[in-house]
């Protein structure tokens, strides 16, 4: 069993919902990232999702935009990436880690190095925004028989006929961007997301994870009542836009109030 | 090789070969396939294409005539060049065409509000032209570099009563703007029709853009036999995004005997690394915008800073129909260095009166170079895309002349 699938499993038996905080890979700078992985597991994080920068961030808001730039400027590339999930690893065997980004850096490096490479690395499931389930089967054939999960995501504009195109490509779980926007948009209406969920759960059995303008303790406690994953990205990178200083204790700090107020929906 | 008469491409998925596609993020798919199925109705629609003939009859000014660059021609003394003289359209360049096309499906659509992406700022004239003309809000995205360098264009954009957005993101240049224009699409989807303004971009925007710019090569096909008997030795046209290459192109694919030739940005030359010429390069595939084509990267898939005088051609990709006619070798790709089309601008308006734009100079240069080699009996057809005027505080300023 994967990973994922096992992180997932055991907090469903419990009762409780997933946790995944996004963060970019090098931003600030690429020797804080290793420990703020940590940092989050620290604060409840129960999958983490490292973010690959790209130079053209086409499905971003300003804020992971300007966290993609800084990563570029230290140097950050895919390879690089990959070996911080190989140092993360060294002390955490635990935590799915899942790769978000765009389809170049990963196009570019191939799909069977990258799955193989990955792999190696004890990366658990990529994410690409720009890879729909159009383009994505050569790509989810190659991780499928590496053992790596595909993630894809689900959109309020997703057509009931679509959703059944992805269920048969998806692994993991799938990410439903809870509204039309880039990343860190905050306009998230519950209502509305609650009732694309119910539609959603009749064509995927796995499980459903929301995100996209979700930014403080009472918006996830709102979202762990109706999805089965809350995702964290804007907000924390934030965190890492304020500076390096006392940075692992932020985003622990923020990361267990948001687990509480889960854990309390 | 030269059997063309079965080509038709792109397939239902947008692929010409390994080429085009779809990659975008999910929330867009619905509204390009929605996209998709309005631009097939309104193309099998008579009455939707009589009226985009009609616009381009009464408002454009179409026929674009041929011109026959004679002098020109005699000073280099060899092949003929005659020039299809789109920059003699209603806003000066072949943008509009496409642009009237798209204006009438947005609004076939129910969409009020329209939103663009530009370089030289070409396509944003256009779009803001046609804005205006159907009563549409309009949004226009550019570079903050090409802001810069394009001004007497970001006025006109603000004159016919649309929004310029200053992009300062990236390199700020074409494909930041384009970052940006997705950016607005994904968060305003219900109300919003993206003009895109090359044939680039997710299906079915090089299908879309080729089917509204082919009347430029359509033309071509007819004139320059009422003008010299026959159909010429090569058409030639510049390639950025490769909007008026295609048009001019696409019906030249079946005709055996005429060589296709697109024109690149050289910059400072292709050995220098500072261009944007992805298919002269030898760039390898990558995805970018929404398409797969050849694309300018590093090793690592991130997409690297090009560099034109042009802010038209400045652009890392291309259209993928350009990739996959470069793949099969029915068209040939080359590059022309910033001062070679700088040249070719200065030859154009001492030799002819007329100031090309920037872009076009460079597929000026292209025929320039070849025609020098052949004989005067042989004729070179290129793609006068646009006018110059725009250009002219860029050239200006390159001669150290303050204006």
């Amino acid at each position: 069993m994967s990973r994922i699938q096992s992180v997932l499993d055991a907090l469903k038996a419990s009762g409780r919902k997933a946790l995944i905080p996004f963060i970019t890979a090098g931003d600030p700078q690429p020797d804080v990232t290793v420990s703020a992985m940590h940092a989050l597991v620290a604060g409840g994080a129960d999958i983490i999702e490292l973010g690959v920068p790209f130079s053209d961030p086409m499905a971003d808001g300003p804020v992971i935009q300007r966290a993609s730039e800084r990563a570029l400027a230290k140097g950050m590339t895919l390879t690089k990436v990959l070996a911080m999930v190989a140092e993360f690893r060294k002390s955490d065997d635990k935590t799915p880690i899942v790769l978000m980004g765009y389809a170049n850096p990963v196009e570019a490096m191939g799909y069977e190095t990258f799955a193989t490479a990955a792999r190696a690395a004890g990366v658990d499931g990529l994410l690409t925004v720009d890879l729909p389930p159009e383009e994505a089967e050569p790509c989810a054939n190659i991780l499928k028989a590496h053992g790596i999960d595909l993630i894809f995501l689900l959109a309020p504009t997703t057509t009931e006929a679509r959703v059944a195109h992805v269920a048969r490509l998806a692994s993991g779980y799938v990410y439903y961007v809870s509204l039309k926007g880039v990343t860190g948009a905050a306009n998230l209406d519950t209502a509305s997301v609650a009732e694309k969920l119910a539609m959603l759960r009749q064509h995927i059995a796995l499980p459903i994870g929301v995100g996209f303008g979700i930014r403080d303790a009472e918006t996830a406690r709102q979202v762990a009542r109706i999805g089965d994953a809350v995702v964290i990205g804007s907000r924390l990178v934030q965190e890492f836009e304020a500076g390096a200083a006392g940075l692992n204790d932020r985003l622990t700090a923020f990361l267990t109030g948001v687990r509480q107020a889960m854990d309390q929906a | 090789m030269n059997d063309k008469a079965n080509y038709n491409l792109p397939d239902e998925q947008g692929h010409f070969g390994i080429f085009g596609g779809i990659y975008v993020a999910e929330t867009l798919i619905p509204a390009l396939d929605e996209l998709r199925v309005e631009f097939e109705k309104a193309l099998a629609d008579p009455e939707f294409m009589a009226e985009y003939r009609h616009e381009l009859k009464h408002y454009v000014g179409r026929p674009s005539p041929i011109y026959h660059a004679k002098r020109w021609s005699e000073e280099l003394g060899g092949a003929q060049i005659y020039l299809k003289r789109e920059d003699l359209n209603h806003t000066g360049a072949h943008k509009v065409n496409n642009t009237i096309g798209q204006a009438l499906l947005a609004r076939r659509m129910g969409k009020k509000r329209v939103i663009a992406e530009t370089g030289a700022g070409q396509h944003g004239v256009a779009s803001a032209t046609v804005a205006a003309r159907y009563g549409m809000e309009c949004v226009v995205y550019m570079g903050a570099e090409d802001v810069a360098r394009q001004a007497p264009n970001v006025f006109r954009i603000k004159l016919l009563g649309a929004t310029v957005v200053p992009v300062e993101s990236g390199s700020k240049t074409l494909k930041d703007a384009m970052n940006e224009a997705m950016r607005d699409w994904v968060t305003n989807i219900d109300s919003t029709y993206y003009i895109i303004g090359t044939a680039a971009g997710p299906h079915p925007y090089p299908k879309l853009v080729r089917e509204f710019q082919k009347i430029i090569g359509e033309e071509c096909k007819t004139q320059i036999v009422e003008m010299i008997g026959r159909q010429p030795d090569a058409v030639i046209a510049c390639v950025g995004g490769g909007s008026n290459a295609i048009g001019m192109f696409y019906p030249y694919i079946e005709v055996e005997g005429v060589r296709i030739i697109g024109v690149e940005a050289g910059g400072d030359g292709v050995e220098t690394g500072r261009h944007a010429a992805p298919l002269t390069s030898n760039a390898k595939p990558g995805v970018l915008h929404g398409q797969r084509s050849f694309l300018m990267q590093d090793e690592n898939g991130l997409i690297v800073e090009t560099h034109s005088i042009s802010a038209g051609l400045d652009y890392p990709g291309v259209g993928p129909e350009h990739s996959y006619l470069k793949d099969i070798g029915r068209a040939e790709y080359v590059a022309i260095n910033d001062d070679e089309a700088l040249a070719a601008f200065h030859d154009l308006c001492k030799y002819e009166g007329i100031i090309p734009a920037l872009e076009s100079s460079h597929a000026l240069a292209q025929a320039a170079k070849m025609a020098k080699t052949m004989n005067k009996d042989e004729v070179l057809l290129v793609c006068l895309s646009g006018r110059g005027d725009k250009d002219i505080p860029t050239v200006a300023k390159m001669k150290g002349i303050q204006l």
